[in-house]
């Protein structure tokens, strides 16, 4: 018998505000436990919560970065459920009205593209930490009410490779809108998924199972395989899938059961009575849409049709924000896109890979590396000492100063050049023989001796036309 | 003195000539206090350090002429959160709960200079009608103290009548304000929902709750209600509006002219008949102040009741569950894991009626109920508000009875949740529609003495009619000058 | 339409609201609420086709606060007001249950 398969993620994206989203606490990360926490935090009696601007603009923001529809008219609901992080035992979330709906991204797995649907994506509140430890749980709640989007797809996704596609391209287009890290190991990008398989042609979805707070792109394709083949496996020995959650074991990359509740949880949604109803005007979504930076997708274009670089190297500018970013401002001020992009994608990555870093964190600047990129274009360095001028670069150090400084200047000036060339071809008088007689390696040998007596620092460019126009005129 | 014969314009002035000062005030509260607790029971916290400390201040800097405030005692319902004064809502949950920040009526009545001399007795978490429900003590009527005094704000209502304070800060979800007023023979009213900031107004039901103030008198009442409305940013639904000089404009008030809608279900026979012919009198009066009454009907109000306890139950049942033992308040002793922590306490902490409430709204939101209940609820409340729109399309107010009763005898109801319930018909139709609303004491009843009380109902954000409307009554008949047993004693 | 609530449905709404009743006060309370619920039955009588539902009498709309963040300072004070602390975390008896419901 031949399956189908059918996956959905849900995925959470923490935003990068100022305050959270009902309380005026800051989010900030490696704080004291606690310290960003007030009695709204806490839920002390009589607290209220007021509604983060930011975070309703960057829900919208991040709905027409997925090109779906905003919501005009939208309120709050409540989710209740007791967890000692969950202090109101009520999550504020949109259940009704999410901010927006019906979007889609394009992925292309093996060559072919396709449109993976996003059923919906709403705005609401994160919990805060438990820390277990034999007896006991800690509560910090410093992360309570930090702003979250959860992005719903539709079914659309029919492999583990599709999935990985979808989350590629989600969280590439949520990191260029800015509003959020998007980094999976930080847990700023979080998702639950969940699988069914049904015989093809089936119209009746099998039952699913469903898999949380997975924690690499890599581990969400293992367990995504492994539960496909499970539930393979249990069909065709006759079996039938239970309706569960399980947890997928990174030791033994297997999913394992999670000991299941009594009964189904019942969230016993009802509208937040404490937030009044939100208009969303068709200005404000407008003012947003001229906030929005230029998407990934349109970068590449940009970078392949304006700048003339390869398919390639366009794709691997824009795997971040940063780098695109980084390269646009690099290239603006008449830097050889084809050099600076050399360097981002050589040097610069390797840089980062080797220090653990990510490129924003750098002293390296857009204008540094214009800067040095300048000064091979126009023959003061050479691509050879452009390597130590590099290492000056991602010190802080401006290129040129730098290369001065270390004596990594080429000589290019031919008053200074002519000299040294009429004295080594006084001193080589069987060399010009040879170059007369045909023999072009002599041409290299007198080029070597040149750069011997300049200790290698004449522009090789410069002693080639001034050395051929010398032995011609011999 | 005696805080029952007179009001806050008067004791403003002699405190601004020096006749009397915010000390003597306070302490003259403590006083009456001391020498009516033990009968009536109305606090369940004292602020006496605090309150003489701030009185004593106030006399050393000087109360201006604008300081119309300054130096008056109040008591505060302890529903309402006051920084390092224990704050309970009358539950075990929050014994000895000291909250940490004001409630935003608190700090305005703070920088009026108003001396809050404690916390008040209620139904525990306000849900109830006789204050029977308390964790702690039993309030009693100061007019009967075989009596209720009425719920949930019976302790701030019975501080009121015994003359321990000029005022008190009382909360109204479905009546807790109107009922005990008229119970007691005091002027409550209930704000406009958004008038007043619920920032630290301990939550109940969120889309119902109002504070409001408890006075001898109307001009007393629109003085106070100034001081604590207005927009707050800390509470989303509070009305972004000005605030009208209620007290100054009541000069001009006059009736004459004014249409009035009587609500047949207000007057019906469900009403008991002593509480009818008050009323029925008191529209007379009005009449012969130059109003105009017509009879309408509100059709809808006979659903008022099952849809307000559905509604009222489904938000105070997620209100509630914060009270979990785990960052303040009560936790049961030797728990052994969460589930303990979070069952025992809640079981142990709250009392029969709140876990009734609960009980009731977590059912009305379950999954299967959601529709026939709590949505269906909704549907009818706003069939209740319409049946309001249509008649304030053609008049100014409606008048009709607070209560079906006067104060009733203790254990009359308390066995009975569905009678006790039922007692709150006429006040929460108001409460679902966010409508202002007085209760104004309009007489005495034949049958057993006890005052009655005349609900004035407004349009939303139209207080002043209200106001006007109470104190043209006021100043022409003297129901209210007439005090409990207890009150006015020196 | 609307069902009524029986011993077995009062146990689990208790569930769903962290309470328990022993046999004593469910005998108490599971009539009350019969009672009480079956008082709620007079809405169905209401024909409310086509009424939209009202949740709150507020009007205000699109309120919203500035994405400011402001230390509140009062960690001490709420620390001071928990049960039970242990360096700066809030401390509760263990979760038995192990399943991670954490949404």
């Amino acid at each position: 018998m031949n399956f189908q398969t059918t996956i959905g993620l849900e995925v959470h994206v923490e935003l990068k505000t100022n305050s959270k989203i009902y309380s005026p606490s800051p989010v900030q990360y490696g704080v004291e436990p606690n310290l960003n926490t007030n009695v709204i935090d806490w839920a002390y009696p009589g607290t209220l919560p007021t509604l983060n601007k930011g975070v309703v603009r960057d829900g919208i923001m991040a709905g027409l970065a997925l090109h779906a529809n905003i919501t005009k008219h939208m309120h709050f609901d409540r989710k209740n459920y007791f967890y000692p992080d969950n202090p109101k035992a009520y999550q504020v979330t949109q259940s009704d009205t999410p901010i927006a709906t019906d979007g889609w991204v394009e992925i292309e797995v093996n060559g072919k593209k396709k449109k993976i649907g996003i059923a919906e994506m709403h705005i609401e509140e994160d919990a805060g930490k438990n820390t277990h430890t034999g007896q006991y749980s800690y509560v910090d709640l410093n992360r309570q009410g930090t702003p979250l989007i959860e992005i719903v797809s539709k079914p659309d996704i029919a492999s583990a490779d599709e999935a990985v596609a979808y989350l590629e391209a989600l969280r590439q287009r949520i990191q260029f809108t800015g509003i959020s890290d998007v980094k999976m190991e930080e847990g700023s990008m979080r998702v639950d998924t969940n699988i069914s398989i049904r015989p093809f042609g089936s119209d009746q979805f099998g039952t699913k199972t469903e898999m949380k707070n997975i924690n690499s792109f890599n581990y969400v394709k293992n367990a995504l395989e492994f539960e496909e083949k499970r539930h393979q496996q249990v069909i065709l020995s006759g079996g039938t899938i239970a309706q569960e959650t399980r947890r997928y074991d990174e030791a033994t990359k297997e999913t394992v059961s999670m000991r299941s509740k009594e009964g189904s949880e019942d969230y016993r949604y009802f509208p937040e009575p404490d937030i009044p109803p939100l208009d969303v005007s068709d200005e404000w979504i407008n003012e947003i849409k001229g906030e929005m930076p230029e998407m990934p997708g349109e970068r590449r274009k940009r970078y392949t049709n304006d700048l003339g670089l390869s398919d390639y190297d366009a794709m691997v500018l824009t795997q971040t924000k940063e780098m695109s970013d980084f390269f646009d401002e690099a290239v603006k001020d008449e830097a050889d896109p084809k050099r600076v992009a050399n360097y981002l994608m050589n040097d610069v990555n390797s840089y980062l890979n080797d220090e653990q870093v990510d490129l924003q964190d750098t002293k390296l600047t857009p204008a540094n590396l214009a800067g040095m990129v300048k000064l091979i274009t126009d023959g003061t360095i050479s691509s050879k000492m452009a390597k130590k001028v590099f290492k000056g670069i991602v010190a802080g150090e401006e290129p040129a100063a730098y290369a001065k400084a270390h004596g990594l200047v080429q000589l290019s000036d031919p008053k200074e050049l002519q000299p040294i060339i009429d004295d080594i071809l006084a001193n080589n008088q069987q060399s010009i023989e040879d170059f007369k007689n045909g023999k072009d390696r002599a041409v290299g040998y007198l080029v070597g001796q040149i750069m011997k007596q300049t200790r290698g620092k004449a522009n090789p460019q410069v002693v080639n036309q001034l050395l051929m126009k010398s032995l011609n005129a011999q | 003195m005696n805080f029952n014969e007179t009001n806050i314009t008067n004791l403003h002035n002699q405190l601004v000539n020096g006749e009397v000062s915010a000390t003597e005030l306070t302490k003259e509260s403590f006083k009456q206090i001391k020498n009516t607790e033990d009968d009536v029971q109305a606090f369940l916290t004292l602020n006496e350090d605090a309150a003489l400390k701030q009185a004593a201040a106030l006399d050393q800097a000087g109360i201006q002429d604008d300081q119309v405030l300054a130096g008056i005692p109040f008591a505060t319902k302890d529903m309402i959160s006051t920084k390092g004064l224990r704050t309970t809502a009358a539950s075990k949950i929050l014994k000895d709960f000291k909250p940490i920040y004001n409630a935003t009526v608190i700090e305005k009545l703070n920088q009026a200079g108003s001396i809050n001399v404690g916390k008040t007795n209620l139904d525990e978490f306000a849900m109830g009608s006789s204050t029977e429900n308390s964790g702690f003590k039993q309030t009693k009527n100061p007019w009967d103290l075989t009596r209720v005094p009425g719920g949930s704000s019976g302790g701030s209502a019975a501080a009121v009548a015994a003359g321990d304070v000029l005022a008190a800060l009382g909360t109204d979800t479905g009546g807790s304000i109107r009922q005990p007023a008229s119970f007691n023979g005091i002027v409550g009213m209930k704000p406009t929902y958004g008038r007043v900031s619920r920032w630290g107004v301990i939550a109940f039901a969120s889309s119902f709750d109002q504070v409001g103030w408890l006075t001898k008198n109307v001009k007393d009442n629109a003085l106070l209600m100034e001081a604590i409305s207005g927009v707050d940013q800390h509470d989303m639904t509070s009305a972004n509006r000005s605030v009208p000089n209620w007290a100054a404009n009541l000069d001009q008030a006059s009736v004459k002219g004014l249409k009035i809608a009587v609500p047949e279900e207000y007057v019906s026979d469900a009403i008991d008949e002593d509480v009818r012919e008050v009323v029925q009198a008191a529209l007379k009066h009005y009449e012969s102040l130059g109003a105009t009454i017509d009879t309408v009907s509100l059709p809808h109000t006979k659903y008022g009741v099952s849809a307000y306890y559905i509604l009222a139950s489904s938000e105070a049942s997620s209100n509630l569950q914060r009270y979990d033992g785990i960052r303040y308040g009560f936790r049961a002793d030797d728990v052994k894991n969460l589930e303990d922590v979070y069952v025992r306490t809640r079981t142990e902490g709250f009392g029969e009626e709140v876990k009734r409430r609960i009980m009731l709204g977590t059912f009305s939101l379950s999954a299967g109920f959601y529709d026939a209940y709590f949505n269906k609820a909704a549907k009818v409340r706003r069939l209740i508000v319409d049946d309001f729109n249509k008649v304030f399309e053609d008049y100014d107010v409606i008048m009709g009875a607070t209560d079906a009763s006067t104060a009733f005898p203790f254990g009359d109801k308390i066995t009975d949740p569905t009678k006790m319930y039922m007692n709150d018909a006429l006040t929460i139709p108001v409460n679902m529609a966010g409508l202002p609303a007085m209760s104004l004491p309009a007489g005495f009843s034949k049958k057993d003495g006890m005052p009655v009380g005349l609900q004035i109902i407004g349009k939303p954000f139209d207080e002043q009619t209200i106001y006007n409307a109470a104190y043209a009554f006021e100043q022409t008949t003297d129901f209210h000058k007439k005090n409990a047993k207890l009150g006015g004693q020196d | 339409m609307a069902e009524k609530i029986d011993r077995q449905e009062v146990k689990h709404v208790a569930d769903l609201a962290k309470l328990s009743f022993d046999d004593a006060a469910l005998d108490k309370i599971t009539p009350q609420l019969e009672e009480i619920i079956d008082l709620f039955t007079d809405l169905q009588k209401v024909d409310t086709d086509g009424v939209e539902p009202m949740y709150t009498p507020t009007t205000e709309h699109n309120v919203m606060r500035e994405d400011k963040g402001v230390q509140s300072g009062q960690r001490d004070e709420l620390l001071a007001n928990a049960p039970e602390t242990h360096d700066g975390l809030i401390k509760v008896p263990a979760i038995i249950d192990e399943s991670e419901d954490g949404e």
